[in-house]
């Protein structure tokens, strides 16, 4: 199992410890990476907004240069799983599409896709390439008694045109990661929907009061922490949670808290191995995941 | 082959809250949810409630959500989703009050619809018809003209479903459908009232609008559109617009995002909220999360410059 990784914005940004944390499960799992160092952002769905063939040529570029490594694409962000794994599809599927980005890209690059390569998340590794027996063989400290609530976000489902791994409307390869890892996935409305993050900053009271709905359906439903294959969701729901926090208290009372760990799909898998959360990087999140780690360790 | 079919059943003005009711029917490969309802009321229960008309995917007034997706329920194989999911729960559509069972009040929908002038503006009665023009207006349309009114979209919408105000899915691509048309002479009025809260920007890019729509007229992507309008048509200063506008130039300079360059400019000529915005900032450094706005673009960004010089040529 060897994968050209595209880490994508976020892992090399303002989420370092989902980059960290994939590099100690990959390892741990004896999945080759090589690490395409010089990539560039996939338009995480805002470039096509202003230029749709731009974000093509962008993509177009990340699918030649591992087609020349001749791997297939390892993503570790959901919404760059649906951006590039749904161009890929388009250049794949159209020729006349794949024709005119080519001689635009050839010009500028050099490079040229012939569409021979397959864009898969991390998520969709484990469950598939990899095999869940396969990573149950790995699970030295299963996360027995700890129940986690599985949230897929946008891209990573929608369109599922676009990506069609999982069912949209009743996706399962989160649940049962959860379940070969030890612990309980929660069953909860919340789990497809949006995080509120694309409208952060230009839209403050929408995004809040998602993330408000999304985490307390996941408290109510019995979550010890959330997992999320998407960085973009994880920004969403743990840089934005002081404020949905604020929103919940005001509605439900100073004592329901949400304090919710919102935890990378790696940095999940990686507890159930044994890594610490130092090694995770889970001192990086703003909302605290230590009274998860501590249920883990008494466990 | 008998099924079990669960409903939801509610009436606003007998009942405090829903309950569910399990009928068994005997169901066969063409048998629809609709056809089931049918059954339902006509030999076990008539006082369930539903609208249908067509029974052909037409009229649209059958939608309803079957297994927590919107769905006509004459569009809808009984069989087929008990195969995906295991099981066949029925309710109304969702972000509409509830009047009986799976009948909803429709008014948030059709509110929506008016407010964006969804007809051909045309100041002279006797303004010759562009027929040229309009030969090629399919192209343009990308099948915002098939919507027959559902209202799935707007019951599945994310961002109605926390923000009432949001004009919605289906009113937009209905904005978009007469925005292109050659006969309107509207100009940017319709487009200038988007901007506004409410407006185009309010739509946080969810998909399920695209996903859930019998007819694909995907309005997602006719709002991308409008956005995109407005931005060429010089309505840039929203933090949305912004967000596009600022996104593309830091990609474009650096090959990558940098998710604290890019909160800066996008509020740049929003102080109020820039300021707002400083203590999560702040707290992020500390946690080790925000990039320098200002530093050496990472490997990589020449060829993306590159590709940006070209492409603006
Ligand atoms: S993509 Fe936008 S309009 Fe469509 S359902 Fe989501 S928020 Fe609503
Ligand atoms: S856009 Fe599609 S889902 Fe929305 S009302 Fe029209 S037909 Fe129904
Ligand atoms: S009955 Fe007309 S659309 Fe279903």
């Amino acid at each position: 199992m060897k994968y050209a990784y595209y880490p994508g914005c976020a892992a090399k940004g303002a989420t370092p410890e989902l980059h960290q944390s994939t590099m100690k499960v990959v390892d741990r799992l004896g999945i080759e990476v090589v690490e395409l160092e010089a990539f560039n952002c996939c338009g995480a769905g805002v470039i096509s907004e202003a230029d749709p063939d731009l974000a093509y040529l962008l993509n177009a570029r990340t699918l030649a240069t591992a087609e020349v490594l001749q791997l297939d694409i390892m993503t570790v962000c959901g919404t760059c799983q649906g951006v590039l794994g749904g161009a890929n599809k388009a250049l794949q599927k159209d020729e006349d599409l794949r024709k005119r980005i080519n001689l635009e890209l050839k010009k500028t690059t050099g490079l040229s896709y012939n569409g021979g390569v397959k864009v898969k998340h991390l998520q969709w590794i484990l469950v598939k390439d990899l095999g869940l027996e396969a990573l149950k063989k790995h699970v030295s400290h299963p996360l027995t008694d700890i129940s986690i609530a599985p949230f897929y976000g946008c891209y990573i489902l929608r369109p599922d045109s676009a990506t069609g791994f999982d069912d949209w409307e009743n996706p399962v390869s989160l649940e049962k990661i959860i379940k070969a890892l030890g612990a309980f996935p929660v069953e909860y409305d919340s789990r497809t929907k949006c995080c509120g993050f694309p409208v952060f900053l230009e839209k403050e009271e929408i995004a809040t009061e998602m993330v408000e709905k999304r985490i307390s359906d996941a408290k109510d439903q019995g979550g010890d922490a959330m997992v999320t294959p998407c960085p973009l969701c994880h920004m969403g729901l743990d840089f934005n949670q002081e404020r949905a926090e604020e929103k919940h208290q005001a509605k439900m009372g100073a004592s329901h808290k949400l304090e919710m760990p919102i935890l990378h799909l790696p940095q999940l898998v990686g507890l159930a191995m044994g890594f610490s959360s130092e090694e995770l990087g889970m001192k990086r999140h703003l909302v605290n995941p230590a009274p998860l780690i501590q249920k883990i360790d008494v466990m | 082959m008998r099924v079990e079919i669960t409903i939801q059943r509610y009436n606003v003005e007998t009942d405090v809250k829903p309950r569910f009711v399990d009928y068994c029917l005997e169901a066969g490969r063409e048998t629809t949810v609709l056809l089931a309802l049918l059954k339902i009321k006509s030999e076990m229960d008539g006082s369930l409630s539903f609208r249908a008309s067509c029974r052909a995917a037409i009229c649209g007034s059958c939608n309803m959500q079957i297994n927590g997706v919107q769905k006509l329920a004459c569009n809808t194989s009984v069989f087929d989703e008990l195969d995906r999911h295991g099981k066949i729960v029925i309710g109304p559509m969702a972000n509409m009050p509830v009047i009986k069972d799976m009948v909803v009040d429709m008014a948030p929908f059709w509110d929506k619809i008016r407010q964006v002038k969804p007809y051909v503006v045309s100041h002279n009665e006797h303004s010759p018809v562009p027929t040229a023009a309009l030969k090629t207006i399919q192209d343009d349309l990308h099948n915002a003209d098939a919507c027959i009114m559902c209202g799935a979209c707007l019951s599945a919408c994310n961002s109605f479903e926390v923000s009432p105000e949001f004009v919605g899915p289906a009113a937009l691509a209905k904005a978009y459908r007469f925005q292109v048309d050659p006969r309107d002479e509207i100009g940017t009025n319709r487009l200038a009232q988007l901007q506004e809260d409410g407006g185009i920007w309010d739509c946080v890019r969810c998909v399920y609008c695209v996903q859930v729509c019998p007819k694909e007229v995907a309005p997602m992507e006719q709002i991308v559109r409008l956005r995109r309008m407005s931005i060429q048509s010089g309505m840039d200063t929203t933090i949305g617009a912004r967000h596009i506008t600022q996104f593309v130039k830091v990609v474009g300079e650096e090959g990558r995002l940098n998710e604290s360059r890019l909160p800066l400019l996008m509020l740049l000529k929003h102080l109020g909220k820039l300021i707002q915005t400083l203590p999560l900032a702040i707290k992020m450094l500390f946690r080790g999360k925000a990039v320098m706005p200002f530093g050496t673009p990472p490997q990589g960004h020449e060829v993306v410059r590159a590709i940006f010089k070209g492409r603006k040529k």
